[in-house]
């Protein structure tokens, strides 16, 4: 009998430190995940006429190696960490929240919109909360929908948040193109207020690099997030839905509540992920910022195996992939980067299931 | 406007909408989500592209298309099926594995980052508008053809008992897995027909073209309510709809984001029930055995 089919309740087994058993289910498939990429890896760099061995040592050193590759890996880990833990926050209820690339850029949207309206000498500590109240806000709404939709209707997430994805970018599209774009461009005027300091005005190796404050309040997020999870009523309800919503209903858990605050409060966090780019990076909207960074959360929130640290260090390796993918261009095109984000999906996902049933059966061979 | 032309324009951007949600029909009655659809597509119309481009005949180009389709649709497949992973996530690094591998290889064989060299295609006739395409054809009767086999032959019984009851079809003695597969690939290689057309109707590859089909034609599949000819129409209604914004391009009576909408507002109406509610079937998405 595989282990999804087990029967509830009946732990597998009971000798041994259950928090090991739990490290190694966690661990293993992305370290499997990471082999089959390398592997993956030397066969793209090999097709290219290149050695594996020269190529990653460059994607070291651009990445990891000299402050501004390492600054750069900051700043696109931050937008990765907030999408990350907007799709883990949905799946640790048991929902798929991939409309994270349209929430993120109605986050980001909002925010530009407050940084305009404020008056330019509103102070950092007045006008970051509020922006962040504003894209938070507004990603929190194209979360509502499908959870709205999901409670009352019983409509998949799945399917309602790819669709809302088109038709928020669409409407955003619109606004920008008809409205609010500056000429001969897709994005807003600059902001006035809310530009947030970058890593490089603290210090100065970091120039040029575009890492900034929403790190630090990524990572917040992130503390929050696990807090709310691991130390609250409302995450324990969140986690019991997300485990067996049956055996929760059946326990006093409103399960369409449980639902509608875990879809809403992941598109929160989305939308707050739209501050790194907006009030960190470019300060201003632009049409298209978010194109991917929806999408990779999945792959993240996956990697991070739902843990809202895990995620924040999977943030941190998909977007050395991506930075290290401009490290080495000139000797490997960085579409490999492309490639090798989707072969550690597939591989996470396929090792998952697989890694959990080899474990749990010889658990049990050496109980017996 | 001329309504010959506009029909024979909305049958033309109606084709690659008619092979996916086609497959896509196939996959999700035999209980696999096809998220990949758009990634079935791109890897099609690349290695169309690649095919033609090495051989000089569309027709090779077209068996290449396939077998690239196939390829995707079977890593989909044994990584859902054999492996049991999650078919939404597998489904969404499908899609993302055919951006990367398309953009890597254009690089290695094309030397471009946006589009390969210009290759032939079919027909080319300007008095036809496109009708002397065979694959153009192909694209008309396909759904009718699934709609066949899902509904008359063996083969389809099997596809269906395996989405609705999978259970019940292995007391009886159906390999589930086995219908899931061949239901899978199928789906790949309808799909990668219809991004083969894609780039033969453009004589080139360029870079992610198809530019969210796949998604309209999942759109169209549960629009459709999973039944083939449901879904074909579905097909034909957002094909109007865009032929509808192009043609009406200059007069800004409905700005094109509105007419862009149209299939995914529809999709969530269809899903929330407004107009009696399209309801999947009842083992989508769930692993078996």
């Amino acid at each position: 009998m595989s282990a999804a089919t087990q029967p509830i309740g009946v732990k597998p087994t009971t000798a041994g430190t259950p928090w090991r058993e739990r490290a190694e289910e966690a661990l293993i498939p992305p370290f499997v995940a990471l082999l089959v990429a390398l592997i993956c890896g030397d066969l793209l760099i090999l097709s290219y006429g290149q050695s594996p061995a020269a190529v990653y040592r460059l994607l070291l050193e651009g990445t990891w190696g000299n402050a501004y590759g390492f600054g750069q890996v900051l700043y696109k880990a931050t937008t990765l960490a907030f999408t990350g833990l907007a799709v883990s926050f949905g799946l640790r209820a048991g929902l798929f929240n991939i409309g994270g690339e349209s929430q993120l850029a109605a986050g980001g949207f909002a925010a530009a919109l407050t940084g305009l309206v404020l008056p330019a000498a509103t102070p950092l500590a007045l006008a970051l909360p509020l922006c962040m109240l504003a894209a938070g806000l507004a990603g929190g709404v194209v979360g509502s929908v499908p959870a709205y939709l999901k409670t009352r209707f019983g409509a998949h997430e799945v399917i309602v948040t790819i669709m809302l994805n088109f038709i928020v970018l669409a409407l955003l599209n619109w606004f920008i193109a008809g409205h609010l774009h500056v000429p001969e461009t897709l994005h807003t005027p600059e902001i006035q207020a809310g530009v947030l300091p970058r890593l490089s005005d603290i210090d100065s190796r970091f120039h040029g690099s575009a890492a900034n404050l929403a790190l630090v309040v990524a990572v917040v997020v992130a503390v929050a997030v696990w807090f709310y999870l691991f130390r609250g009523r409302g995450g324990y309800e969140l986690r019991a839905v997300g485990l067996q919503p049956d055996a929760a209903e059946y326990g006093g858990i409103s399960v369409g509540r449980v639902w509608m605050r875990a879809l809403t409060f992941s598109g929160v966090i989305a939308g707050i992920g739209g501050i790194n780019y907006v009030l960190g990076y470019k300060h201003y909207y632009e049409d298209g910022f978010a194109s991917g960074a929806g999408f990779l959360g999945i792959a993240v929130a996956l990697v991070g195996r739902n843990h809202p640290f895990g995620v924040l260090l999977a943030a941190f390796f998909f977007a050395t992939l991506s930075q290290g993918g401009l490290a080495i261009h000139a000797f490997v095109p960085k579409q490999m980067m492309d490639v090798l984000q989707g072969v550690v999906i597939i591989a996470v996902a396929m090792s998952v299931p697989e890694v959990t049933r080899i474990l749990r059966s010889a658990r049990r061979r050496s109980d017996a | 406007m001329n309504p010959i032309s506009f029909l024979t324009q909305m049958i033309r951007i109606a084709i690659p909408y008619l092979f996916a949600a086609s497959g896509g029909v196939v996959a999700e009655r035999s209980g696999i989500v096809s998220l990949t659809l758009e990634g079935f597509m791109l890897s099609g119309a690349f290695a169309a592209v690649l095919g033609t481009n090495y051989s000089g005949s569309p027709w090779v180009g077209v068996l290449c298309g396939m077998v690239g389709g196939l390829i995707f649709a079977l890593i989909h497949a044994v990584a859902t099926i054999r492996y049991r992973a999650d078919q939404v996530v597998v489904g969404v690094a499908i899609n993302l594995l055919a951006i990367g591998v398309t953009r890597f290889f254009l690089k290695l064989f094309f030397a471009s980052s946006s589009n390969s060299p210009r290759i032939t295609g079919f027909g080319g006739n300007i008095n036809a508008a496109g009708f002397d395409n065979p694959l153009l054809w192909m694209g008309i009767v396909v759904a009718p053809l699934v709609a066949f086999v899902v509904y008359k032959t063996p083969f389809g019984l099997r596809v269906r008992a395996a989405g609705e009851h999978p259970d019940a079809a292995e007391s009886v003695g159906v390999s589930v897995k086995r219908v899931r597969y061949a239901a899978v690939a199928i789906s790949g290689i309808l799909a990668a027909l219809g991004g083969v057309y894609l780039a033969l109707d453009q004589h080139q590859f360029t870079d992610q073209m198809t530019a969210g089909r796949g998604f309209i034609a999942i759109s169209a599949v549960i629009f459709g309510r999973w039944d083939p000819i449901r879904a074909a129409l579905a097909c034909l209604l957002f094909a109007a709809a865009e032929t509808l914004q192009i043609q009406l391009q200059g007069s800004h009576a409905i700005p094109s984001q509105f007419i862009e909408m149209i299939p995914y507002a529809l999709t969530i109406i269809a899903l929330a029930g407004v107009v009696g509610r399209a309801v999947p079937p009842a083992a989508l998405g769930r692993a078996q055995g």
